[in-house]
């Protein structure tokens, strides 16, 4: 009987997981540009390093990135800049020139800046 | 004069102050960015131009003459860009000129076995494409063209295929049908011949200790099968096939809406050999009499919105084996007189899966399986019986959710089974029931960069085995973006079905023996074994095409063991190890396609499996130490009808392995080398009719003698399991699939 308990003990951390139902958790979608798989990466672990993400994932033909996060934990502009320093434009911030420059060439996306006139 | 000097030195010297204005020229193709090599990059109105690196970098002098950088390529459209002070590096997107481009050829790239490198553990993923390279006809003949897994004949009589992964045994791997247990007990020996190649949608070969969520039984690795989708199949589908060995076969496939949410299929398989061949003279057929039906009803639900997803598979099987000398004929023979063998099967399979995806929360799922399998088995040999009724529930239940982020994520669940098994062995009546609970926790962190691993762990509480815990993990990791290093280490655990899993001894007169030691399964201990092993994969691109190089080394200690000893003639021993019991398997894989439409693959693989046996410390009988394999497969590119052309060429080496009896007329004690090529042609005609003609064993290499003492089937040295190479010589069969 002792060895079904520890069973379900390992089994189930249920426990934690119900405590994380009750979390404010929110769900936004916004437009982060960029290009590929390797964007895709790069664009979700920006996300995921930011804290509260608990889920982010960006579509390449759409370029939405979907998010949840709790709400308590971070704002949304301060997740949005932090995906902004690695080089993907965000609906609020702009990637600077210096770290869009940096990326790799596949990832180079096209930017709503005008040379010519 | 000074001021004359002045004039002309301002605009150099004011060239020297500023910097060079830098920038990228690419140019986009679908999502993808890439570099623009060679574009030209000047000042408009001047001569002064560079031209863009490989990186499609370029770096310019500012020209005091202009301020308008003009960039060009062929077959775009030129662009003329304003240049400001501000703008330090510029990166630009040419676009194509479509005005008078040629016209475009869209190469369709399908890649039929591909390596799940993302992954942690060592996943090779078959899809339907490569099922249809070889003829076939059911599960255990599905592994032709794949490296991972051999492929031998099991006996002289039933003519089924056996599989081995890293030189062990189908036991010692775990099969799964979408993921619930399915070859095993009773099934272990001809379950494989039960899944028909149509039915089947993908295969994936897990090598190494494998999951915990599925169970300890996992040794050396783990095949899932997943079957065609009512929902994603076609409406009709129907595949004939015919051999010159007389197997006829027939698969039809009819899938209907029911309503928006379910979707109903009903699968049909039938198969039937009646001609008798016996091309050795050896007075015993070459391959069985046989026939099977086999119906698979399915329901499916899916509810996108509820994020719920649902089967009901029902399914019904009768398979007849009829086997032995060619003179045998059940209704009438003698069977103390002419020995022949009949194998008859019925099974029910039953299962029940429900998924729940959080609409809300994509990370978060819970999925139940519920399955109730049913199999009877008899079988006489001579004058010899086997017997097995085996009935088994299993239930499974997993939740998915994250730590934090989805860079940690989990797996955690129960899972529940019980096996009544009910034996007769020439009238010896072995009864028992196994049963078993056991909880898992997986943790799997993804950095989704370099590093991937898994570290799960499982108990069990086995009413045969007791309480044990089982830990597994895998780990990979990028070294290089090019170069990834896979580990992975893993225990696993197994009741020894003896009879089930060695039914070609009811095809010898050897007498069986059981050494007792008071085990709780016919008197033996339960098998134990460590499973680790190492692989490093490198691409590499060769005339700029992608080349991959797979090096694995994997190696299986046994704690216990159960000991199938052949050694001595005219007897079976069956007995716990005493001492070690290893396999050591090093595999190198080469991967080619030296265009869109070639696919090259190669391997060579070496196995070192030796166990202790009364007689000393031994090489498993049967094995091959080495075999290559080379595939080439062609594809030509489908017309706009969507006709296309396909060619599939295998060859595999099998090195010698050792015989367990010397009774064959050859001195050694090893089997000769030998080749086995197969190759088939495929013709479609359109995207729903296809044509496909194919020959095995075009060498036409044959055993000779593949039964002992054949002469005396009564007598004591009778034995039809000695088989190190086909018993069938070349083969060629055609078939169609049509499907709307």
């Amino acid at each position: 009987m002792k060895k079904t308990i520890l069973i379900f003990l390992i089994s189930f951390p249920f426990i934690l997981s119900c405590q994380e139902i009750n979390e404010k958790n929110n769900k936004v979608q916004f437009e982060v540009t960029g290009n590929c798989i390797m964007c895709k990466k790069r664009i979700e672990n920006a996300a995921l390093l930011s804290k509260g993400v608990k889920f982010a994932s960006w579509d390449i033909p759409s370029n939405q990135l979907t998010l949840i996060y709790n709400s308590k934990k971070n704002s949304l502009d301060s997740i949005q800049k932090s995906i902004s320093d690695v080089g993907h434009d965000t609906p609020l911030f702009m990637a600077s020139d210096e770290f869009y420059n940096q990326l790799p060439i596949c990832c180079l996306y096209e930017r709503k800046i005008e040379y010519n006139k | 004069m000074n001021r004359y000097l002045f004039l002309i030195f301002l605009p150099i010297l004011s060239t020297f102050a500023q910097d060079n204005i830098e920038g990228r020229i690419v140019y986009k193709e679908g999502t993808e960015t890439s570099a623009l090599y060679g574009a030209n990059v000047y000042w408009l109105d001047t001569s002064y131009g560079v031209i863009t690196d490989e990186k499609g970098k370029f770096s310019i002098k500012p020209s005091l003459d202009s301020n308008k950088l003009v960039i060009s390529y062929i077959g775009y459209r030129n662009d003329t860009l304003l240049v400001r002070e501000s703008n330090k590096f510029i990166v630009h997107f040419l676009t194509i000129d479509n005005s008078n481009s040629l016209d475009e050829v869209t190469l369709e790239k399908r890649k039929t076995i591909s390596r799940l490198s993302f992954q942690a553990q060592n996943v090779i993923n078959v899809n339907s494409s490569e099922l249809l390279k070889a003829a076939c006809c059911n599960l255990s003949e599905s592994f032709e063209t794949n490296p991972s897994i051999d492929v031998n004949f099991a006996d002289a009589l039933t003519g089924t295929k056996q599989i081995k992964m890293l030189g062990l045994k189908s036991p010692y791997i775990l099969i799964t049908e979408e993921n619930i247990p399915s070859v095993r007990g009773a099934s272990q020996f001809y379950g494989l011949t039960y899944t028909p190649g149509t039915w089947i949608e993908s295969i994936q070969i897990s090598k190494g200790s494998g999951s915990v969520t599925n169970g300890f039984e996992s040794i050396t690795g783990q095949i899932n099968t997943e079957l065609k989708k009512p929902f994603s199949d076609f409406p009709f589908f129907l595949n004939l096939f015919s051999s010159a060995n007389g197997r006829l076969e027939f698969n039809s496939h009819l899938n209907k809406k029911i309503s928006d949410k379910f979707f109903y299929g009903v699968y049909i398989h039938g198969n039937k050999r009646d001609k008798k061949t016996d091309s050795n003279n050896d007075n015993f057929l070459d391959l069985p009499i046989s026939e099977q039906i086999n119906v698979l009803n399915r329901l499916q639900f899916i509810d996108n919105e509820k994020g719920i997803i649902s089967f009901l598979s029902f399914r019904f099987l009768k398979d007849e084996k009829l086997m032995g000398s060619k003179f045998y004929d059940p209704k009438i023979s003698n069977k103390f007189l002419i020995w022949g063998s009949e194998v008859n099967t019925e099974r029910l399979d039953t299962s029940l899966k429900l998924g729940y995806v959080s609409p809300e929360l994509p990370y978060q799922s819970l999925g139940l399986q519920v399955s109730y399998n049913f199999h009877d088995q008899m079988g006489s040999y001579g004058y010899r019986v086997y017997n097995i009724n085996h009935e088994s529930f299993f239930t499974n239940f997993v939740y998915n959710s994250i730590i934090g982020n989805t860079k940690h994520k989990f797996k955690t669940g129960i899972n529940f089974s019980s096996d009544n098994y009910n034996e007769d062995i020439d009238n010896f009546y072995y009864n028992r029931i196994d049963s078993s609970i056991g909880g898992f926790f997986e943790y799997n962190y993804n950095n989704l960069d370099d590093l991937n691993f898994i570290a799960g762990l499982r108990v069990d509480n086995h009413n045969r085995m007791g309480f044990f815990i089982t830990p597994r993990f895998h780990l990979r990791y990028s070294v290089f973006k090019e170069t990834s290093l896979r580990f992975s280490m893993g225990t696993g655990r197994k009741v020894s079905n003896i009879f089930a899993e060695n039914q070609s001894l009811f095809g010898s007169n050897r007498q069986i023996e059981i050494k007792n030691n008071g085990g709780s399964i016919y008197g033996l201990r339960p098998e134990k074994a460590l499973n680790y092993g190492f692989g490093i994969n490198h691409k590499l691109l060769l005339f700029e095409r992608p080349f991959n190089i797979f090096i694995e080394r994997y190696v299986t200690k046994f704690d216990d063991q159960v000991i199938v000893d052949w050694e001595e003639s005219r007897k079976i021993s069956f007995y716990n190890l005493e001492g070690e019991s290893q396999s050591k398997n090093f595999q190198i894989e080469i991967d080619y396609s030296p265009s869109n439409l070639i696919n090259l693959r190669f391997a060579y693989k070496d196995y070192d499996v030796k166990a202790e046996y009364i007689n000393g410390y031994l090489r498993v009988p049967m094995i091959a130490k080495t075999r290559f394999f080379s595939n080439i497969s062609f594809e030509s590119e489908r017309n706009t009808k969507g006709a296309q052309w396909r060619y599939d060429f295998t060859h595999h080496f099998i090195g010698k392995q050792r015989y367990f009896s010397n009774q064959e007329i050859s001195s050694s004690n090893f089997s000769p080398n030998y080749s086995l090529i197969n190759s088939q042609l495929t013709r479609a005609i359109d995207y729903n009719l296809e044509l496909y003609l194919g020959s095995e064993n075009i060498g036409n290499y044959t055993q000779k003698t593949p039964i002992i003492d054949s002469e005396n089937p009564f007598g004591p040295d009778f034995d039809t399991s000695q088989i190190y190479a086909p018993i069938f010589g070349r083969m060629i069969y055609i078939g169609l699939r049509w499907n709307l």
